[in-house]
């Protein structure tokens, strides 16, 4: 197949990535603006990360934020396992219908309406609002992203692998711990840096499930939007920006390397013994 | 079934004797080379050897021994710490050949164990696959759709129709004598006429054919005069000749419709005047023919009453 | 033993994370269901009847008597809602059509793009999804601004004498939604035009079609399984969304994630914000329920 790369693709891809790109560079770039304004340039500088960095209730919240990722994506992404394993391995049992599809609506369903049902549990039950009741939350409405992640390597599994295992006398459940699990690690933990990310990112639920004292970054950020733009907050989106895509470029390029090792060692295979 | 994945609906499964019905996959003595070869992708060659024997719980140093002997049998010693992405397709089916039997299984079964390679590599390895069986000495269960396969392979062949077994026979059984029309057909090529029975003598019927030829066979049961037959003859037992053959019976004129040259042999497609095309084979056994066939000249088709085969199912 | 300790194994995979689902996802869905049909109350919760089990069943089944529908009577009555649920349709329609419209192009020229930069390209997509999504729409405020970057190049190349007034305004929100689901859109269509086979437009062309009349007549129609997907995707989330018209549509534009929002937390009216977010769900039923046909069917077709 010989595609053409047309003059119209290329501009329309560039012109898509431009827009993509643009406004995130802007604030990246304008975060450095040494005015109070923000749209005024007015020299380089890095004195609103320097008075971020004594800002103590940013720091907290960036804190909290850390915490609540790190604790709710792990419980999700052992539940969102299990739950890709129920919905993959065990196509019949009472109830089946009603289990996907509580797994599929919250991916769907509007965020307010989760927040709001979900702090409404929470005052029903008599739960303080704060650090646990935010991790409760991300944790169910993430968990239900890592299922989706894990389920589709899970149907991609090759069964036959389970199969030679038992064959050779591994019982069914050591066969998941020391077949299973170990071939669908990599989507696992894809699943959990979503988990994560999810959790890093929202705002919405938290809005509705935190309490005093548990105030996450984009609360923080959002609480301070609100009240105008300054280069401080472009300041947290900067670093924010910064280290997620240090994160994303950092995995992919691991990815990457790995692939091609793997084409050469294919590679070798072939040429060495037919 | 064999291996315990699934149980039967009915009858039994018995291994020297004992009924192994309801005994889970990791109990049984049985090993299974898979189709897919279903190597662990994340255990190098060695670990994936000894998987099986660690379950068992052999010693560590038993297991060293026992991986590296299996090496040595798939001449695959110098790949030991390899992942199984590092190898090539037919390396691959060797480790997981030399997996399915490092535990000495009673049995081993084979799932189209050469189905993934390509057809040069398939024919060589059947044949170390012959010569693995002789030295270990286990039972092979090779599951196959290729029938060429399975005559090279087998010492004995069950043809299966939807989960019925059809014949279990020597491979040259299966082709000469096969009992019915569904093997006769399933391995190798064959001509098939449709017909009823006219006369019969003692190891010998005749049989007036749908397609206008009559036909005179051996036959070692006795069916009844009228009785609806079918007889089947390979391609290569019919001879095909320009001229009228001497002998009179089992012959038939045609000309000839279709001509594919294969190098070893010449197939032959023959149009009776009924409308019936038979194929024939015939052996190139030296490097030209005198006067080759050509397409439309007028044949001669014989058989001797001993080459085809009467089936009445 | 070790077939029982599987059974028991297997029970606990699935319990677990049914068991938590019941607990944090439906049974909320119930308490916000009960809760709409409830009255305002100034108390902690501001609510009432407040089930509880100290009246015993009898005192359960008074309490049921005081359930009402006046909280849906309410949004009935009040055109503010019904005003805010449709312009949430619209927005959220005309939204993402614009989205198809911006999208599409880039989505093809990406599939067309050579192979070994495709995975980049991809890549390049995903990555603003990692970025914070409140980060994303804040950059925008800075552009948008009266005294914006935006109205500053326009004004200074002359295009424009005085700043374009676009903050505040349901622009701002069709801009903030094209861009932040954008890769919604890209997505789904990048995946069923490169899954097309090129040689089909060269065969269609072969047979004297136009590019444009291929485009039309083989591109398009198979690429639909693409677009249907990717509208839904944005269509969705876009009706319910609060965060965007919050911080670029002010306070004039009207979204009834905003309304619920505020009926929560200004107004402290929790029955009625329950009663909006039901609606808004039965609302979504119909678009959620025909995303989850497609990606059945696609599912089924890509066996």
């Amino acid at each position: 197949m010989n595609t053409v790369w047309s003059r119209f693709n290329i501009s329309s891809v560039v012109l898509g990535f431009a827009f993509l790109y643009l406004p995130i560079v802007l604030l990246v770039i304008y975060s450095f603006n040494e005015s109070k304004l923000v749209t005024v340039w007015a020299g380089f500088s890095t004195k609103w990360y320097v008075s971020l960095l004594s800002n103590q209730s940013v720091l907290d919240a960036a804190w909290v934020t850390v915490r609540v990722g790190i604790l709710s994506a792990t419980v999700a992404t052992v539940l969102g396992t299990l739950a890709a394993l129920t919905l993959v391995r065990f196509t019949r049992f009472r109830g089946r219908l009603l289990f996907s599809g509580m797994v599929f609506a919250p991916l769907v369903m509007p965020e307010v309406i989760t927040g709001l049902s979900l702090l409404l549990l929470f005052v029903a039950i008599g739960l303080d609002r704060g650090f646990i009741t935010v991790t409760l939350a991300h944790i169910t409405f993430t968990m239900c992203f890592v299922a989706v992640v894990v389920q589709s390597r899970l149907m991609t599994f090759d069964r036959s692998l389970e199969e030679a295992a038992m064959d050779l006398g591994a019982p069914p459940v050591k066969t998941f711990f020391q077949i299973t699990l170990p071939v669908i690690l990599p989507a696992i933990i894809s699943g959990w840096m979503l988990a994560f990310t999810l959790s890093l990112d929202d705002l919405v639920i938290s809005n509705f499930t935190s309490g005093p004292g548990a105030t996450t970054l984009p609360m923080k950020i959002y609480s301070q939007v609100r009240l105008g733009v300054t280069p401080e907050i472009n300041a947290i989106c900067s670093l924010m920006i910064g280290v997620v895509a240090l994160g994303v470029i950092g995995a992919s390029l691991v990815n990457k390397r790995r692939e091609v090792q793997r084409l050469r060692d294919e590679q070798a295979a072939r040429q060495g013994n037919g | 079934m064999l291996a315990g994945f699934d149980n039967p609906t009915s009858g039994r499964i018995k291994l020297d004797g004992q009924d192994v019905v309801g005994i889970p996959p990791y109990r049984r003595p049985v090993n299974m080379m898979f189709q897919s070869y279903a190597l662990f992708p994340h255990m190098n060659v060695h670990d994936n050897i000894a998987f099986g024997l660690k379950q068992e719980g052999m010693p560590a140093a038993d297991i060293d021994k026992r991986v590296a002997e299996m090496l040595k049998l798939v001449k695959l010693e110098q790949f030991a710490k390899r992942k199984p992405h590092q190898l090539s397709g037919g390396q691959r089916q060797r480790v997981a050949l030399a997996r399915s039997v490092a535990k000495r299984p009673k049995v081993l079964l084979l799932d189209e164990p050469l189905g993934a390679l390509d057809k040069k590599l398939r024919e060589e390895t059947q044949f170390e696959l012959m010569d693995l069986q002789q030295q270990l000495g286990l039972t092979f269960v090779v599951v196959t759709h290729d029938q060429e396969e399975a005559m090279t392979m087998a010492d004995r062949i069950a043809v299966m129709d939807k989960g019925h077994i059809m014949q279990v026979a020597t491979p040259a059984e299966v082709y000469e004598a096969p009992a019915s029309r569904f093997v006769a057909d399933f391995i190798g090529n064959v001509n098939m006429f449709e017909g009823t029975v006219t006369g019969a003598k003692p190891g010998e019927v005749t049989i007036a054919t749908k397609d206008g030829v009559d036909v005179t066979s051996q036959c070692t049961g006795k069916p009844e005069t009228g009785a609806p037959v079918w007889f089947a003859i390979r391609p290569e037992k019919i001879h095909i000749t320009r001229g009228k053959p001497s002998t009179g019976v089992n012959a038939a004129e045609g000309v000839v419709w279709d001509i594919g040259y294969l190098g070893d042999m010449t197939i032959f497609n023959v149009k009776l005047p009924g409308g019936k095309v038979v194929k024939t084979a015939t052996m190139n056994a030296t490097r030209t023919a005198e006067e080759p066939l050509s397409y439309d000249d007028k044949v001669w088709i014989a058989f001797a009453p001993e080459s085809g085969i009467v089936l009445t199912s | 033993m070790q077939k029982a300790l599987a059974a028991i194994v297997s029970r606990l995979v699935i319990a677990v994370p049914y068991a938590w689902l019941l607990v944090f996802f439906l049974a909320p869905f119930l308490i916000v269901l009960k809760i709409s049909f409830s009255s305002t109350a100034i108390a902690m919760p501001p609510y009432t009847p407040v089930l509880d089990w100290t009246g015993g069943i009898s005192g359960l089944i008074a309490k049921f008597g005081e359930f009402s529908t006046f909280n849906y009577e309410f949004l009935f009555d009040d055109s503010l809602y019904l005003k805010a649920y449709l312009s949430s349709v619209v927005i959220a329609a005309i939204s993402t059509f614009l989205t198809l419209l911006i999208g599409y192009p880039i989505a093809y020229g990406m599939a067309r793009a050579p192979a070994t930069i495709r995975p980049t390209l991809l890549m390049l997509v995903i990555l603003p999804f990692w970025t914070s999504f409140l980060i994303r729409v804040y950059a925008w405020i800075g552009i948008l601004k009266p005294e914006g970057l935006l109205n500053q190049l326009l004004l200074a190349v002359g295009l424009i004498d005085e700043p374009l007034i676009i903050m505040n305004t349901y622009t701002a929100i069709f801009i903030g939604i094209v861009y932040s689901y954008l890769p919604f859109m890209i997505l789904p269509l990048y995946s069923a035009l490169e899954k097309m086979d090129y040689s089909l437009v060269e065969a269609a062309e072969d047979l004297g079609c136009t590019p444009f009349g291929a485009f039309w007549k083989v591109t398009f129609p198979l690429s639909i399984p693409g677009i249907v997907a990717g509208s839904l995707l944005v269509f969705i989330p876009a009706t319910g969304e609060f965060v965007i018209p919050d911080l670029l549509g002010g306070s004039q534009t009207l979204m009834i994630g905003k309304t619920l929002w505020n009926e929560f937390a200004s107004n402290r009216d929790w029955p009625l914000s329950s009663a909006v977010a039901i609606l808004l769900l039965l609302l979504l039923v119909i678009p959620i329920v025909l995303f989850q046909n497609a990606q059945a069917k696609a599912q089924e077709a890509g066996k």
